[in-house]
């Protein structure tokens, strides 16, 4: 009723600028909008979803290979850039606030510092990959075997904060080294086997498979992170340019539902592909 | 005229204003389970076993993904069928992923099978979940 209402009190001056014909009231206007936003961010899932079943799936059949695989990846720079894409989630809600308010300065600055966030998430994301690049921890036929293999002993060792044998010395619990595909299931190694041995052969087959999935999920949700920052920096002129206030702000809730469904993406794949354990 | 703000000045909002102060303190319980989810990794004393530790982890994602959707993205404020689509979503990517893994564990036998044709060959037997 009260909506019906200030539509009819815009309606005699003239016609709303920001309401299409289409519509009876800003409100309707804006839900729709809304409504539309959750349907494309819908098939967003839906297209994630296909990267989550092909690491279900071999993650099911290989679990060896993601327990192995993942002490490649760096935990610090991980949970960095969970904690930044969390903080520019933040500052893209409150942007949102800030637009419905009408607070245009305030706008301005949580745009600016999302995009902030969102650069220093991709500028972790490429150390990272350089990194991988270097490694050769790549997918498919670029995968090459690390000349120095990392021992799960030593990745425990260092996890719990123990100086304990990071080299795989001879005294190296053979029940945490993650032993060759040749010699079966781990627990079968035959003991006195010399942990140096382990270290040199390539620990596990099939490890590109976790770079494969790696690259293809953080792949892909980096498009998005970089996708996000370009319709963010365009709120942004739009917003110095004084387009939005409390009458019509639809675009900034609408790219920061984007926005959000991209930090949600990263909030599974930062457990799954950083902290197996 | 009323028309530069129709909606606010007949006390009608557009869409629902989730305060700052509620936003703030959705981001320090998103980080402090952040906190929580590292952390679990690195104290042996809670390690599961790797089923466990995924379902744990799984579980503090969704919990952080639920906020981000009720404040961050207004869910709870918005109308219920937008977290119907989104729920719907959901179920169909569990859906997807859990007939893929159900088909594809109906298959082991006969990889496992081929397998031990040449056991040299090929990586180790899977563990028997």
């Amino acid at each position: 009723m009260t909506t019906l209402s200030s539509h009819k009190a815009a309606a005699p001056g003239g016609h709303d600028p920001h309401l299409a014909h289409h519509f009876d009231t800003p409100a309707q206007q804006f839900e729709s909008a809304v409504l539309g936003m959750w349907l494309f961010l819908a098939t967003e899932i839906l297209l994630f979803g296909g990267l989550f079943c092909a690491y279900a799936v071999y993650r099911a059949n290989h679990p060896e290979v993601f327990e192995h695989a993942h002490v490649y990846l760096s935990k610090p720079l991980g949970a960095v850039n969970t904690v930044i894409l969390l903080v520019s989630s933040f500052t893209m809600a409150a942007g949102v606030w800030a637009a419905q308010q009408g607070r245009r300065r305030l706008l301005i600055t949580m745009l600016a510092l999302t995009i902030a966030c969102g650069c220093g998430f991709l500028g972790i994301k490429v150390v990272e990959y350089e990194h991988k690049w270097k490694e050769g921890l790549l997918w498919g036929k670029h995968y090459r075997p690390p000349e120095h293999p990392i021992s799960l002993a030593a990745h425990v060792a260092e996890e719990h904060g123990q100086p304990g044998p990071v080299e795989p010395a001879g005294e190296v619990d053979p029940g945490w080294v993650f032993h060759p595909a040749d010699d079966g299931p781990r627990g079968l190694l035959a003991p006195g086997r010399a942990a140096s041995v382990l270290a040199e052969e390539p620990p596990v087959r099939n490890v590109q498979t976790f770079f494969a999935v790696y690259f293809a999920m953080t792949g892909l949700h980096g498009l998005h992170v970089i996708a996000g920052l370009v319709l963010i920096a365009w709120l942004l002129v739009r917003s110095v340019k004084g387009h939005f206030g409390p009458a019509y702000f639809t675009p900034v809730p609408m790219v920061g539902l984007y926005w959000h469904v991209v930090d949600l993406i990263w909030i599974y794949l930062f457990p799954l592909l950083y902290l197996i354990h | 005229m009323s028309h530069e703000s129709p909606t606010t000045a007949a006390g009608h909002e557009v869409g629902h204003h989730v305060p700052l102060w509620v936003l703030a303190a959705t981001l320090v319980v998103l980080l402090v389970l952040t906190a929580i989810t590292v952390g679990v990794t690195r104290v042996a004393w809670l390690d599961f076993g790797p089923t466990v530790n995924l379902w744990i982890a799984l579980a503090i994602a969704t919990v952080k993904a639920t906020l981000v959707a009720l404040y961050f993205m207004h869910l709870r404020y918005d109308r219920p069928f937008n977290a119907v689509i989104l729920i719907a979503a959901l179920l169909f990517v569990m859906l997807f992923v859990g007939l893929a893994m159900m088909d594809s564990r109906a298959y082991q036998d006969a990889v496992q099978e081929y397998r031990a044709v040449d056991p040299a060959r090929y990586a180790p037997a899977l563990e028997s979940p």
